[in-house]
């Protein structure tokens, strides 16, 4: 069994600030991490591989950087990983990205068979949860997201059988492989690396694929020419221009200025007492 | 690749590059705003009317037509949904019948979505992003090889070259971007519930319901549905539809003064909203935080109680009619969005509200 | 199958990055472990970086390490609850490259050295914590780490895991930290536009200033307080001995919160943004505190070995001089084909006693008790200093002689001549 996670790096957003006044953002210092999201697929990959035994190869389109992300990949317990980084992929939006990562799954296929693609749910960074849909298509694979279990894989028959989460309960699907996976977050819980394993990321070669080794020969597809989406404008969000009626509280008991406040509510927006009424009562 | 993209309107010519461009001749064809109408279990999600709200807004300022479009199952409450559409304000009802599609599943979805729009090109195309928008969106914009902006939170026409402008944020939310598709048709954009507000319903518009065929067989479909388990918890927080919530942050400084919180719900009947740091210490389920990350809220009343107003926690809920904001330091970015401001202790000014209330609701239950 | 290398190296701050670099750089199998997400992650530090001690370990370090801004001025200030008194020593010569020290960011440098410590062939490991060190007999023969599977095997182990030791005190080789030996410092990081720094601060271009201060921001106990100039952001922090803060029950953020208020620095850090909240222990036992700093099989470099002048807020630079004393021991001794006994690596010892590091906690040694048997250092002198100054200052038309005899007569009611005489001379005679 050979399976492909897409993993990618990103800034940790908890960490981002943007310059108060010239509205930029200061990636400086804020360190890099492995979509969070994606560890979750990282971690049902490498536990199907557990038990049917097999391959699971890491693949990251991104800067060289991202190299230590997948290093993080590896020392969790995956075989292979590539990166694919090429100046002609900047810019890329999802579905330029999708193509790219298609592509180099098409060459990674060449080596051997892939029976299942995992993505992450979304990025935090970009948060589109599009790139994952958007290689299926390509590929033609079946297509199963917000996956919060696998309930069965039978290798033999080349079938599969997810509990996918909709909006209101949980769809029971069966479906044919290859397929696409993305796993809903807080299904699993990623592994402590062995100290095996951490020395293999350490002294492991990524393997680094510019576009023609993945395979790409329409560079109209790729980077911002293949990008049907563009950012015009970046900007902070505008400061209200009402601010808040502060309900004086100079020298007065809570009870006052609870009072106060609520004879203000009651007088101003009557609708919206008598729904407060109607739904206390 | 894979013979199942099949570019919809991909340009002739190379597209310009950044600033203005002229819009290919064949993408001029594209006309009207669609929104697709999203059920489950014989539901339409709400999401799907807000965006039928929206729509209208958009179609309005562009002269076209606003149209929904349903695909189910034939019957009754397929057509339903048509009509309600209507009600919401859609001129037209794209509907695909085939019981394939009694349960929603990613392939016959986006066959019969890019059908629909290679048949008809709508140049504006709106989703909900639910587990099922977001699962369709991705897949049917990569099929016709078009834009697709996730997760917006304003949309607008350029009146320059009538394209759509939709306003997303970037960055962990710390700042806004705005995305517009250029020489490809249709744009589309995913929505998150309760971001837009809901439309007034108008039980006398009718509106042209186009049928359309799909054009799959069960057997031709490789994923079954073996079973849907709804879920049960039905008692659930509903915060997204709840009239009034009363939400504390970490300027409750502990989980027992979270009580105070809770206590003034019970008296308004109201839900219980948290922020990030307070979901995260535990002190609150997971599904009571309110922001960009959490849920998106429009209460006719929102209470905050030791909230900073932090953007990503303000996104969730700015759509409030009524905000209370009680803080302890004036300068806390909730007073520059709230309505009322309470520059005070929230531990002894949250048990004053709550008798205070309650005092208040007695009465007024008395006098009606 | 466990791994064995030359060399173990715990911790990747200023002292292990200097030993593993050093014994990397000569040829020697090297391994790195640090328990942080990436080194720097966790290290909080001031902080000013001098250059003297990584000129002698990477000579070229100006050319792409990340540093904020070079120091043309220094400021001593002795602050009362509203003024503060002090002095400024700026001079160009500060101005001219070399430099002589500099502002950093931790996370930034310590990541920036790492790298270079990676490049000269040592492995680093990060997010794995050392529990235990392998042991046999009285010998270091390893480290266990957090990790399944996670005995590692070397010849010579370099603890270089910051202040608090455990290790050290768990394998014995270290008593258990005192309360009166380390000073527990919080600092913030505001952000600032780079123009706004440099118009408040009169300093253009790569140019920065510190300001050290004492006083009543300590509220009587043993500590200071410090400013310093990043190139977009300042960093300001206050630490006190740990004992101090355990015994008036003060929160050392709630004393910087109230410094941070003082009228004197509050404006300049208005319109910042708080960027970075961090507390971590400062070893400032001193020379007395020094514990055993080798046996067989290990030594003990930086903060985790006491190597701090608290007087002169040196830290790093006798990290790094201390790791690379180490690292030149173990590769003379292997050089000479010799073990890592406790008798060999006496040795690294010597290098120090010889160096400015032993003879400058010698010359402080008794400083922190001399301070610690006398709050008013920290209360009523700056009180005084200040009330003395804005007398002289205020003109109200009572004439300078008559002010000075008030001061004098202040400074005597409030402590005795003698008081003030002892204290004059215990300083002095700690300075020694
Ligand atoms: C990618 C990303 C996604 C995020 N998503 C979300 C999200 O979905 N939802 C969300 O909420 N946050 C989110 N955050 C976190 C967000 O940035 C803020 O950190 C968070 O909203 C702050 O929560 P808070 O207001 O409870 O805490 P704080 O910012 O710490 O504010 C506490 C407030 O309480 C006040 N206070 C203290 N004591 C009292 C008292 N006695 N009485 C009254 N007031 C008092 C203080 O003055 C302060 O203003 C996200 C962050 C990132 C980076
Ligand atoms: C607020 C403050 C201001 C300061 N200002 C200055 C200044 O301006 N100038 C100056 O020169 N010095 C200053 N210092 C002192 C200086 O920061 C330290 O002396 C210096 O960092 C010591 O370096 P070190 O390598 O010994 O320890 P550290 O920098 O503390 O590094 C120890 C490393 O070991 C790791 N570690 C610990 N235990 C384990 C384990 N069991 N397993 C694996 N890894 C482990 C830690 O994560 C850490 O990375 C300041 C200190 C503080 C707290
Ligand atoms: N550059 C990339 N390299 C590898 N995988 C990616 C990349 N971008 C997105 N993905 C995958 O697609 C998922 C969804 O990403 P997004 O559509 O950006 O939210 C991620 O969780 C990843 O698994």
């Amino acid at each position: 069994m050979h399976i492909v996670v897409c993993i990618k790096q990103v800034p940790d957003s908890a960490q981002i600030r943007v310059h108060p006044v010239t509205n930029t953002i200061m990636r400086q210092g804020v360190p890099a991490i492995v979509n969070p999201y994606d560890l979750f697929s990282l971690e049902e990959a490498l536990r199907l591989k557990d038990k049917h035994g097999g391959r699971v190869t890491v693949i990251s389109m991104g800067p060289p950087q991202a190299e230590g992300a997948l290093k993080k990949c590896i020392a969790f317990g995956a075989d292979a990983a590539i990166l694919v980084t090429d100046r002609a992929f900047a810019g890329a939006d999802t579905l330029a990205t999708s193509f790219a990562l298609a592509s180099a799954i098409q060459q990674i296929e060449k080596d051997m068979k892939v029976d299942m693609v995992f993505a992450g749910k979304q990025t935090i960074d970009g948060d589109t949860a599009q790139v994952g849909p958007g290689i299926a298509k390509r590929l033609d694979m079946q297509l199963l997201t917000y996956v919060s279990q696998i309930d069965a894989l039978d290798l033999e028959k080349g079938e599969i059988q997810v509990r996918r989460r909709a909006e209101g309960g949980v769809q029971v699907l069966q479906t044919k492989l290859p397929c696409l996976i993305t796993m809903l977050e807080g299904t699993n819980e990623m592994r402590f690396a062995t100290m095996e394993n951490m020395f293999r990321a350490a002294r492991y070669p990524v393997n680094f694929w510019n576009k023609d080794t993945a395979g790409i020969e329409d560079v109209s597809k790729i980077g911002l020419k293949g990008s049907p989406t563009l950012v015009s404008k970046v900007f902070a969000p505008q400061p209200s221009t009402k601010p808040a009626e502060i309900i004086d509280t100079e020298s007065h008991e809570p009870r006052d200025i609870a009072l106060t406040l609520i004879s203000k509510l009651f007088t101003q927006h009557p609708k919206l007492c008598d729904g407060i009424v109607k739904q206390a009562a | 690749m894979s013979e199942a993209t099949t570019p919809a309107a991909t340009p002739a010519k190379k597209p310009a590059g950044r600033g203005n461009f002229e819009l290919d001749e064949r993408l001029k064809a594209y006309k009207g705003v669609w929104v697709f109408i999203e059920h489950e279990r014989g539901e339409v999600h709400p999401v799907s009317w807000e965006l039928l709200g929206e729509g209208r807004k958009l179609a309005d300022k562009l002269g076209v037509e606003l149209s929904g479009v349903v695909m189910g199952p034939p019957g009754l409450p397929t057509r339903r949904f048509c009509e309600e559409a209507f009600f919401h304000g859609a001129d037209n009802c794209y509907l695909i019948e085939d019981t394939v599609l009694a349960n929603y599943r990613n392939e016959s979805f986006t066959k019969g979505l890019t059908d629909l729009v290679n048949a008809y090109q709508p140049e504006i195309l709106l989703l909900g992003a639910t587990t099922q928008g977001r699962d369709l969106a991705g897949s049917v914009a990569t099929t016709l090889q078009t834009g697709l902006t996730a997760d917006c939170t304003e949309l607008n026409i350029d009146p320059d070259n009538r394209g759509l402008a939709a306003t997303r944020p970037t960055f962990g939310g710390s700042l806004l971007c705005t995305i517009i598709t250029k020489n490809y048709r249709p744009q589309m954009a995913t929505i998150r519930p309760r971001v837009m507000a809901m439309p007034d319903r108008d039980g006398n518009r009718t509106g042209r319901i186009i049928e359309h065929p799909l054009g799959l067989i069960e057997t031709n479909i490789i994923t079954k549905v073996l079973e849907y388990i709804a879920d049960e918890n039905q008692d659930k927080p509903q915060l997204p539809f709840a009239d009034i919530i009363i939400a504390g942050g970490r300027g409750m400084k502990k989980p027992e003064n979270f009580q105070l919180i809770w206590n003034l719900a019970q008296v308004l009947g109201a839900e219980v909203g948290a922020t990030r740091p307070v979901v995260q210490a535990g002190w609150v389920d997971a599904e009571r935080q309110v922001g960009q990350s959490g849920k998106t809220v429009r209460p006719k009343l929102y209470i905050a109680a030791g909230i900073s107003g932090a953007i990503q926690h303000r996104v969730g809920m700015e759509g409030s009619d009524v905000i209370i904001a009680i803080n302890n330091d004036p300068n806390a970015a909730i007073f520059d969005f709230a309505t009322y401001g309470i520059v005070g202790n929230a531990m002894t000014i949250l048990p004053a509200l709550t008798e205070t209330f309650k005092q208040q609701l007695a009465v007024a239950r008395v006098a009606s | 199958m466990a791994e064995k290398f030359d060399a173990i190296v715990v911790g990747a701050g200023p002292s292990g990055n200097a030993a593993a670099y050093t014994m990397a750089k000569a040829g020697l199998k090297v391994l790195q472990l640090e328990r942080g997400e990436y080194p720097g992650s966790k290290n909080v530090q001031g902080a000013i970086l001098y250059s003297d001690a990584l000129e002698k370990i990477i000579p070229d370090f100006r050319d792409d390490a990340p540093l904020e801004r070079h120091i043309i001025e220094q400021r001593m200030w002795v602050l009362d609850d509203e003024s503060y008194i002090g002095t400024h020593y700026r001079s160009d010569e500060f101005n001219k490259p070399p430099y002589n020290r500099y502002t950093i960011i931790r996370a930034q440098f310590d990541k920036w050295f790492s790298e270079k410590v990676q490049e000269a062939g040592a492995m680093l490991i990060c997010e794995t914590t050392v529990s235990d060190l392998l042991m046999d007999g009285k010998r270091v023969i390893g480290v266990q780490t957090d990790r399944l599977g996670g005995s590692i095997y070397a010849d010579i182990v370099i603890l270089a895991d910051g202040v608090n030791s455990l290790l050290a005190t768990k394998a014995g080789f270290h008593p258990e930290l005192e309360p009166k030996n380390v000073a527990l410092a919080v600092k913030e990081i505001h952000f600032m536009p780079q123009e706004t720094v440099e118009a408040r601060f009169n300093v253009n271009g790569d140019a920065g200033v510190v300001i050290e201060m004492a006083g009543k921001i300590t509220k009587g106990m043993m500590g200071t307080g410090f400013l310093y100039t990043n190139k977009e952001s300042l960093t300001i922090g206050v630490g006190c001995m740990l004992s101090d803060l355990k015994q008036q029950k003060i929160s050392p953020y709630q004393l910087l919160e109230e410094m941070k208020a003082h009228p004197s620095i509050a404006p300049i850090l208005e319109g910042g943004e708080m960027k970075e909240y961090t507390a971590h222990l400062i070893p400032e036992g001193g020379y007395k505190a020094i514990p055993e700093l080798c046996g067989d099989g290990w030594m003990i470099v930086g903060d985790s070995g006491m190597f701090v002048n608290a007087m002169h807020r040196e830290g790093s630079n006798l990290a790094m001089t201390t790791g690379c004393f180490a690292a030149e021991t173990v590769i003379e001794l292997a050089a000479e084909q010799k073990p890592f006994t406790a008798k060999n690596l006496a040795r690294y010892r010597e290098k120090l006693n010889e160096s400015f590091v032993i003879k400058d906690l010698k010359k402080y040694k008794n400083m922190p008790d001399v301070f610690h048997a006398n709050p008013q250092f920290f209360t009523t002198y700056p009180e005084m200093l200040n009330q003395a100054a804005h007398k002289m200052l205020r003109v109200d038309g009572i004439d300078k002689k008559t002010k000075e005899k008030q001061i004098m007569a202040n400074f005597k009611q409030r402590r005795s001549l003698f008081g003030l005489m002892g204290d004059a001379y215990k300083l002095w005679r700690a300075f020694e």
